[in-house]
């Protein structure tokens, strides 16, 4: 037996599980990212909203998901939350043979959405009060001046926090493992433990969460050098 | 509701602990202020390293940082689950496996807090201090870690809640801390899923956002006592 057994990895059966469980990170990653932005814009424009129990909830929102381990939100949206669907909807929820992958997506998406609100509130805050002020004197409501004036300058300064809650929501769609979604880190596991190759699965599956991220954080540094940000005189 | 905190909450703060080992709530908070405690002077040597002068320290622990941080702490927790036991030749019990990655993936990020705590100083106190004829190492250690790890502490109470939150990763290698327990509860009631983990998610926000207020008030003493004169001559560029 080879020490470092390379076939295992480029073909057969072990390669195909492996790649297809990358894939189906990729897909987790790609479907909580296009799920969360929007929620987290929302959530960042209730924290500032200008009636307080607005700001309320939103705040609530942000900290009672922050404070607890994305597992145990993993453990509830699996366990916990079907029971609280109506019969019939539980019932297609399980024939969908897709309750695993809808409840990792939900967790994900709840829990990045809440530490990306957070990133798109500070850029808000970084843009000068005046702006809206100026906007709301000029007749605008909240919602118009901040589509039309506060955003377009926030999200700019925001991209690169953003990104770096990406390759954060990249790395946590390895929890998804828990509740046995075929994922790679489950694929790799299930590698290991029909070949006990493990330095193989556990390599291949290093490599793949490494040059993802790295990628990711070369997004980053890419846009942050296209793109600066520029200091506006307000 | 109450029936299940009557019947089992002993079993969910401490696990089997009277009659076995330690789990539960109290094992959570031991892994985590171990780990804690175990990676903060592996995270200061890295975060010196991080900053230092000499290429052959910086670039290796640079590397490794850049490695722990861009892979998902599970896959830390895999390694050191398969491989201690084949590199030490002894079988790792489950909560040495997952202290060990904790202290290696926390040591990485504490790295980085260390590094932006020296940073954030002035150059002009290293200058300064070299100027005076103290070594390197002199100057670091008693004129800019001091400040530098002063400024760190709310990052340190924050690290402390995501360590918390990193335990929870225990339960897939099977060590009996609160999600495990929880699990456990869950299969012996097996009808009030909702329940069992609504309370577990209760527990870790009680925790967790306790102290994370705690550090937003140690930060804002910490920003008060900056801006008093004598604070703003040495802290402030």
């Amino acid at each position: 037996m080879p020490l470092f057994d390379y076939s295992l990895l480029l073909t057969g059966k072990y390669h195909d599980m492996l790649l297809g469980g990358l894939v189906l990170s990729l897909q987790l990653l790609a479907a909580s990212l296009v799920l969360a932005l929007p929620l987290a814009l929302a959530v960042a424009l209730l924290r500032l909203a200008p009636v307080a129990p607005l700001r309320w909830l939103g705040f609530a929102y942000v900290e009672g998901i922050r404070n607890v381990p994305l597992l145990a939100h993993m453990l509830f949206w699996y366990f916990g939350a079907p029971e609280l669907l109506p019969d019939a909807a539980k019932q297609w929820l399980y024939d969908s043979g897709k309750a695993e992958a809808a409840s990792a997506v939900a967790a994900l998406t709840l829990y990045t959405a809440a530490y990306m609100a957070e990133d798109i509130r500070s850029g808000i805050r970084a843009i000068p009060t005046v702006q809206m002020e100026a906007g709301r004197a000029l007749g605008f409501g909240f919602l118009a001046t901040m589509r039309r004036v506060i955003l377009p300058q926030a999200l700019r300064v925001t991209v690169p926090p953003l990104i770096s809650q990406t390759l954060n929501l990249w790395k946590n769609t390895s929890i998804a493992t828990v509740i046995g979604v075929a994922e790679m880190m489950y694929q790799a596991a299930q590698v290991e433990s029909a070949t006990f190759r493990s330095v193989e699965a556990f390599t291949f599956a290093s490599a793949a969460y490494l040059t993802v991220s790295l990628l990711i954080t070369g997004l980053a540094s890419w846009y942050q050098h296209r793109y600066p940000v520029r200091t506006a005189a307000a | 509701m109450t029936e299940l905190i009557d019947t089992y909450w002993l079993y969910f703060l401490g696990g089997q602990f009277p009659g076995g080992p330690l789990g539960g709530l109290a094992l959570t908070l031991v892994l985590a202020a171990a780990g804690l405690l175990l990676a903060l002077p592996l995270g200061v040597l890295f975060g010196l390293a991080r900053v230092s002068p000499w290429r052959w320290v910086r670039w290796p622990v640079t590397a490794l940082v850049f490695v722990v941080r861009g892979t998902p702490l599970l896959m830390v927790v895999f390694w050191a689950y398969f491989f201690l036991p084949s590199v030490t030749g002894v079988k790792t019990g489950q909560f040495a496996t997952m202290l060990i990655a904790l202290v290696v993936f926390d040591a990485a990020y504490l790295a980085e807090i260390v590094r932006a705590g020296i940073q954030g100083l002035p150059r002009g106190q290293l200058e300064c201090a070299r100027a005076l004829g103290l070594s390197y190492p002199r100057a670091m250690r008693s004129v800019v870690l001091p400040q530098a790890l002063r400024s760190m502490l709310p990052s340190l109470v924050n690290q402390f809640v995501s360590t918390i939150k990193e335990t929870s990763l225990g339960y897939i290698i099977g060590l009996a801390e609160v999600s495990f327990i929880a699990t456990q509860i869950n299969t012996q009631v097996f009808t009030k899923p909702a329940e069992v983990f609504g309370i577990l998610g209760l527990t870790y926000f009680v925790l967790c956002f306790g102290l994370s207020r705690l550090a937003y008030a140690l930060e804002r003493r910490l920003a008060r006592r900056g801006s008093t004169p004598l604070r703003t001559t040495t802290a402030t560029p």
